[in-house]
């Protein structure tokens, strides 16, 4: 017991050393966290932090702090891209070395994905979605704060691997048996395996309150078929998350057995199979895309039908274009390894699944033309972003198509071919849709609308930089060059490419900062959304004020139809009365403790495994329980009831009539 | 004035781009063998069929922003109540529809016609690659010689390379030549090349095993029959005998320069764990997997005494 108890294995390295670069982020976040430590004292906010922020279960404030992870993390990988871009800017460089590069093609792309484009993406459906369909909050409002604060610990658990142990080095892929424990020991991989399952399952509860959300509490009047496009994709997101994410917890969690434990799942010896693991990650890696990808085609959508003026075209069809994507994202994950010898029936089926994709997305393309068709182009930022979505997905997009035919596979597979497709697809898609989403969303959220003339200069510094950056990608890729090199020799034509490469990867770096200088600027100097609609919207977020009050709704709106609030501006314009509602007070939750604790736990579980000191990760592991069981015997006073007078007052301070 | 920066910029990236194409003829875009060829057509179809949905939408694109963005002249614009229009999406479900056929054909014809020799006139010629951490071992079972880093073939003729892996997973990819198959440890997978005549062709590792993964970049040298022949006969001739022990020295850790050796030893690699170390049979009292698993095993046993026996023939 007292072996159990006391026994610490170090690993070789602890505190990562040998780099001034490692050196400079010690430094750094030391004197990040002393700062704000100071501030938060000096300035007496820890109350306000805690009763803000850290214990908030409002969907609006747990939005935001999605987002700001999201931000944060985007320039994390953002860091990572631009060190390897650095390194590949001239043959033979030594900038970095094979192991720290190794680390930061899998920080970046791990990062990227699930730290950076998922919460995101669910930081503006936390945002508008309740809003969007005429909710006062998301379903279970305490279990959204869970979700918030395990990806958190999922990610901060994940970042902290580059100072504490070592990065993992894999790839985000993580394929065995390279990351199995015979040729990968220590704390990395293990970095990746739980961070992911931490975090993975804050995704998933995520996945199963936005269903019950918009299932269960839209507006009165506002059935399936009159719900905004952005609600549909969040609903149909939500549903593949429910079922691609226990695939990914299981093969985590089969992988972690293996190489804490000495199970052999994905080991040679005792019989496993390392191929095992390719399938399970792509069987839920590929639907991931699509998780992605259609809550920024819903975004897109809502942008395209506010700016071009008109209702979206072919509403159904994008409908059921979505559906059809969702379905087909689980039947196409072999595509991902035609090369490792399924044979000519699975290659050819896989092939064919997976060029029908095009045919939704495609639909979905054409209709966003037509939404235009006939309408009055209004050139806003948010507009800017998703029309400039159109030709980069379409590069991603038919090059995607090119990518599906298993044969010509076998000649782009890992190779720079490949990464120029899934960068245009994940950033012209993913990317722009989030940006598109902030700026748009963002007078919703802080009440001033962000600086045009800034946001047109950011939204050019990264199209010319992204499109500079990975046309030559496809170009290398064809020459040869493959993925994760981390230098390769002169004379292979390759060099030309990657310096434009390098130099395009810079003005995106560009691009984004302009993008984050302008939130400041627009913070202090930014035109004030006073009405709460500042781009003539046409769905009932935009019937709240701007920021919205704690309810959302002092009344929830009656839908009669698509464009629910348009509708409505619509029927003042032409003079029809309003009826008048008594107000009732409003039923809300009050904040919880317990989502922030118990992640708490979960994140001191998750670095005890990390290095293996599993009497740390019982503890983790016992906290979060017996905070979950203390939560289950205290569920009564979570509620409370605004009263009338409260919400007339904040109704009147928004200049509304109630 | 902001949009005429935008302009100024693609067209200066235009024009870089531009000066680098007359260099793409190499890698994928250089079919030096007839399956590289085979390849090489279906990417040359499927950009042509992709060039229509480029153009298609690019010009419907330019076309709504030139013809719909707000002037001036529009501002008393009334949203038409047009919200659908059946015939235009049955059209443009329709047409990918079309074109994805015309990809899928073609597609599923390569993909069975991959599984063949490319020249089924022809008698092949087999080497067995394993890669190990971090190089390339090419063992010639008809000839008994092996080479390290680097392939010597003969031109014009088809070879069938049987592939694994000792250690992590790594891909198998001669752009010139044709595309690629992963090498796994614990299983032995095909890949059909053939080089259409003499030369040197780059190949490399596609996918990544570690920390000298970019370093496993190995020559594949097509030789006239003739020279081929004189090639295996001198190596017989003069590079020396490897035994058990350097081979097992070849599977550790690191990067290795170009070797041959005039014999290998009688090792299944297919039987060794992540580290090169043998796997140990699992004792098992019953037989759990039945005759299936049995006759595999014998299968085995058979394939290595065939190339013990091709090995002596030749001595």
């Amino acid at each position: 017991m007292k072996d159990f108890l006391f026994n610490f294995k170090m690993p070789e390295y602890f505190f990562v050393t040998g780099d001034p670069l490692i050196y400079g982020a010690y430094v750094s976040i030391v004197l990040v966290s002393l700062g704000i430590l100071f501030v938060l004292t000096y300035y007496k906010k820890w109350g306000w932090l805690w009763r803000e922020w850290l214990t908030t279960v409002d969907h609006k404030k747990i939005g935001i702090l999605y987002l700001l992870a999201a931000l944060l993390m985007l320039f994390r990988g953002g860091v990572d891209a631009i060190l390897m871009r650095i390194q590949l800017t001239a043959p033979s460089l030594n900038f970095l070395d094979a192991d720290h590069y190794n680390q930061i093609f899998t920080t970046h792309g791990t990062i990227m994905i699930l730290f950076m484009a998922m919460p995101f993406l669910i930081g503006l459906m936390n945002i508008a979605i309740p809003l969007q369909i005429g909710a006062r909050d998301v379903a279970f409002p305490a279990l959204n704060a869970v979700s918030f604060w395990m990806f958190a610990a999922g990610a901060m658990l994940f970042n902290i691997s580059f100072v504490l142990g070592g990065s993992p080095d894999a790839g985000w892929t993580s394929y065995t048996p390279l990351a199995g424990n015979a040729l990968d020991p220590g704390p990395g991989q293990n970095y990746y395996l739980l961070g992911l399952q931490i975090s993975g399952i804050g995704t998933l509860v995520t996945g199963i309150n936005f269903l019950v959300t918009i299932l269960k509490m839209r507006a009165p009047g506002m059935t399936l078929w009159k719900m905004p496009l952005f609600s549909w994709s969040t609903l149909i997101t939500s549903v593949i998350i429910i079922f691609a994410f226990p695939v990914l917890t299981i093969a985590l969690a089969l992988l972690t057995l293996d190489r804490i434990f000495g199970f052999h799942f994905f080991t040679l010896a005792g019989g496993g199979s390392p191929m095992m693991w390719a399938n399970l990650f792509w069987i839920w890696g590929h639907p991931e895309v699509y998780i992605v990808i259609l809550p920024a085609f819903g975004l897109f959508s809502e942008i395209f039908s506010t700016f071009a003026r008109k209702k979206l075209f072919g509403y159904k069809a994008m409908v059921f274009s979505m559906l059809s994507i969702s379905a087909l994202s689980f039947i196409v994950w072999v595509h991902h390894f035609f090369t490792m010898g399924s044979g000519p029936w699975v290659n050819s089926i896989f092939s064919i699944t997976t060029m029908l994709i095009a045919i939704p997305t495609g639909v979905k393309v054409f209709n966003w033309l037509f939404t235009l068709y006939k309408g009055r182009i209004e050139f806003t930022t948010p507009m800017l972003w998703a029309l400039g979505f159109i030709p980069v997905f379409l590069c991603g997009g038919i090059t995607g198509v090119m990518l599906s035919s298993a044969p010509a596979d076998y000649q782009y597979h890992n190779s720079y071919f490949l990464i120029g497709h899934f960068h245009y697809v994940l950033i012209g898609g993913t990317v722009y849709g989030c940006i598109a989403g902030l700026i748009y969303y963002w007078p919703k959220m802080f009440g001033f609308i962000m600086n045009e003339r800034l946001g047109k200069w950011a939204f050019w510094w990264f199209t010319i930089g992204f499109n500079m950056c990975f046309i030559p990608m496809y170009i290398v890729g064809l020459k040869g060059m493959t993925r994760r090199m981390y230098t390769y020799p002169a004379g292979l034509g390759w060099e030309s490419w990657n310096l434009i490469a390098t130099i395009g990867a810079f003005g995106m770096g560009i691009g984004f900062m302009i993008l984050v200088w302008n939130m400041y600027y627009s913070f202090r100097k930014g035109q004030r959304d006073t009405t709460g609609d500042p781009w003539n919207g046409r769905t009932l977020e935009w019937m709240t004020s701007s920021p919205a009050a704690e309810y959302n709704f002092a009344i929830i709106p009656k839908v009669k139809g698509l464009d629910a609030f348009h509708l409505i501006k619509k029927e003042k314009a032409a003079g029809v009365k309003e009826e008048e509602v008594e107000l009732k007070p409003i039923h809300m939750p009050k904040g919880e403790a317990f989502p922030v604790v118990m992640s708490g736990f979960m994140f001191i579980a998750g670095f005890g495994f990390v290095f293996e000191w599993l009497q740390i990760g019982a503890i983790g592991v016992l906290g979060s329980i017996i905070t979950m069981i203390w939560r289950s015997f205290n569920d009564y006073d979570r509620d409370y009831y605004i009263p009338v007078e409260e919400v007339r007052k904040t109704e009147l301070a928004a200049g509304r009539r109630v | 004035m902001r949009l005429k920066t935008g302009y100024v910029a693609i067209f200066f990236t235009m024009a870089l781009l531009l000066s680098g194409c007359s260099s793409l003829k190499s890698g994928v875009l250089n079919p030096q063998g007839p399956v590289a060829q085979k390849q090489y057509d279906l990417i040359i179809w499927s950009i042509v069929l992709m060039s229509i949905v480029f153009i298609a939408v690019i010009v419907l694109f330019v076309y709504m922003l030139v013809k719909y963005r707000a002037k001036s002249t529009n501002e008393d614009y009334v949203e038409p109540e047009e919200k659908e229009n059946k015939w235009l999406e049955v059209l443009w479900t329709a047409i990918p529809v079309v074109i994805i056929i015309a990809l899928a054909i073609p597609t599923v014809k390569t993909t069975f016609s991959l599984e063949k020799s490319p020249s089924p006139n022809q008698k092949p010629i087999t080497i067995q690659v394993t890669s190990a951490n971090w190089k390339w071992i090419f063992k010639y079972p008809e000839q008994g010689i092996q080479t390290v880093n680097y392939v010597n073939i003969p031109a014009n003729v088809p070879v069938r390379f049987q592939l694994n892996a000792v250690g992590p997973m790594n891909s198998f990819w001669v752009p010139e030549l044709g595309g690629q198959e992963y090498t796994m440890p614990g299983m032995t997978m095909y890949l059909w090349l053939e080089a259409d005549k003499a030369g040197t062709f780059i190949g490399r590792s596609a996918n990544f095993s570690g920390k000298d993964f970019t370093h496993m970049q190995f020559n594949v040298n097509s030789l006239e029959k003739t020279k081929f022949e004189d090639w295996v006969a001198n190596v017989k001739k003069t590079a020396p005998k490897q035994t058990e022990k350097m081979f097992k020295d070849l599977l550790k850790p690191g990067v290795v320069k170009e070797q041959t050796y005039s014999s290998y030893p009688n090792i299944d690699v297919n039987r060794l764990d992540e580290n090169g170390n043998p796997i140990l049979e699992p004792q098992s009292p019953t037989h759990h997997h039945g005759n299936g698993g049995k006759e595999d095993n014998e299968h085995k046993e058979l394939e290595m005494d065939m190339n013990h026996n091709s090995h002596t023939n030749h001595k």
